[in-house]
């Protein structure tokens, strides 16, 4: 039997390669056979997790309430020290100074990517701003979120933090940061589903004694991860229960 | 003798700023504290999210930095106080059954909130509480709070004034 593990689709595509790579090596360190699938957007991913084709995933935030409260996934590891936050910025020579300056019908570039929108819509509440007041439009990447902004397509854009500060120097100089989330507990986790729970211990012990294994610090550095950090069942529904405060 | 309460009476040299006013404040569980509340207000940290814990009974089990910085008390004190360590003698009784009974019936709660410092100043937040439930039990709950507009707390205020003055 093969399993399959997939990746949120928010990941850098610089770390494409890095998510084979990472595959090879688990597949060695447990010795099962695993089929790494990538999704181009969460619409897709979510279609097979709802169909049960996933037994791993390395899971945005946002879905993994639904993947430990309703599918039963336990949690592996999450990258070491690595949060998600959001950035909102405008564009260089926006009028806008800060977040209760932003007016109805504000214009917001924003991603798919779930756990950086809702962070986005948050952090834009004190202006009174909701998603019956602002018009959304979705683009594909942040970089294009970027172009929208410093295009005037958009009057703000959601960035997930990381991104925006792996922006190019040219970009982010049209770009002014409106405000940025210091939140410090939502990050993405690796997520073990209930056919591949057998291998649960194992998969922890190579994750946790990774940067000793001969190959492991080449793999993570593909990854673009310091290295793992254990998560306990309670960080996990600790976080998912913050999340679900965030969402209506 | 009556119970005693958990939380000191507040003394006027706890208090930041000269004016302020004084009230009884009488809890839940029957116990009653001093309170002298200022007109001082602390601004919201930007970007951040004042997160608290509870027990199923509302004593503090788990509160983060922004939360500890907001309160004006130290975390040791805050761990295994009950919550109304933050209840402020402008919020209305009714805004807090609200809550209670919303949680008894298995439902999250949102709602405006202005809390007490330690130092007698106070800070509005916008709050939802959601019940921890663990292998199908009840083992606390989440307070999570973020920044609430300026529109908003002027509103409540306002109905939370009226609210009180019928009590
Ligand atoms: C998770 C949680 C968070 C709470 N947060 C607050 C708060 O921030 N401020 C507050 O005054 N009461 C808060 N309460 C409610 C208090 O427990 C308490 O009901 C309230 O302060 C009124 O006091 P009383 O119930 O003794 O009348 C919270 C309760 C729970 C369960």
């Amino acid at each position: 039997m093969s399993f399959n593990l997939t990746v949120s689709p928010d990941f850098t595509p610089d770390h494409i390669a890095g998510w084979f790579i990472f595959n090879t090596w688990l597949q060695k360190a447990i010795g099962e056979g695993i089929h790494l699938e990538l999704y181009n957007s969460f619409e897709a991913q979510r279609k097979d997790i709802d169909a049960d084709k996933i037994d791993m995933i390395y899971a945005n935030p946002y879905d993994a309430s639904m993947l430990v409260r309703e599918k039963g996934f336990l949690p592996v590891a999450t990258p070491a020290g690595e949060r998600d936050e959001a950035v909102i910025a405008v564009s260089a020579g926006s009028a806008y100074e800060t977040i209760e300056d932003l007016k109805e019908g504000l214009r917001i570039a924003t991603t798919d990517d779930p756990d950086v929108h809702v962070m986005g819509m948050i952090m834009i509440e004190p202006a009174d701003l909701n998603k019956g007041n602002v018009e959304i439009s979705y683009a594909p990447s942040y970089v294009i979120v970027a172009k929208h902004v410093i295009q005037g397509k958009a009057d703000a854009g959601f960035f997930l933090k990381e991104a925006y500060d792996d922006l190019s120097g040219v970009i982010r100089k049209q770009l002014r940061e409106l405000i940025s989330s210091q939140i410090y507990v939502i990050r993405h986790m690796l997520l073990v589903g209930p056919r591949l729970q057998h291998k649960l211990d194992a998969i922890k012990q190579a994750l946790h004694n990774m940067q000793q294994d001969p190959k492991g610090p080449g793999v993570l550095q593909a990854l673009g991860f310091e290295g793992w950090e254990d998560v306990s069942q309670e960080d996990t529904e600790f976080m998912i229960d913050l999340m679900e405060t965030l969402v209506d | 003798m009556a119970k005693q309460c958990p939380l000191p009476d507040m003394q006027p040299e706890d208090v930041k700023g000269a004016a302020y006013r004084e009230y009884i404040q009488t809890f839940f569980d029957g116990t009653s504290r001093k309170i002298l509340c200022t007109e001082i207000e602390t601004p919201f940290p930007e970007g951040k999210l004042i997160v608290s814990r509870t027990d199923p009974e509302g004593i503090i089990t788990h509160a983060n930095q922004s939360f500890v910085y907001m309160s004006g008390w130290t975390e040791q004190e805050l761990i295994g106080a009950p919550h109304y360590i933050l209840r402020h003698p402008d919020m209305p009784i009714l805004g807090f059954k609200g809550l209670w009974d919303t949680l008894a019936e298995g439902k999250k709660w949102h709602g405006y909130v202005k809390n007490l410092r330690k130092d007698g100043g106070y800070y509005w937040v916008y709050a939802t509480v959601v019940a921890n439930i663990r292998d199908g039990k009840l083992v606390g709950y989440t307070s999570v709070r973020r920044k609430p507009s300026r529109k908003q707390v002027l509103a409540h205020a306002d109905v939370y004034a009226k609210l009180r003055a019928e009590e």
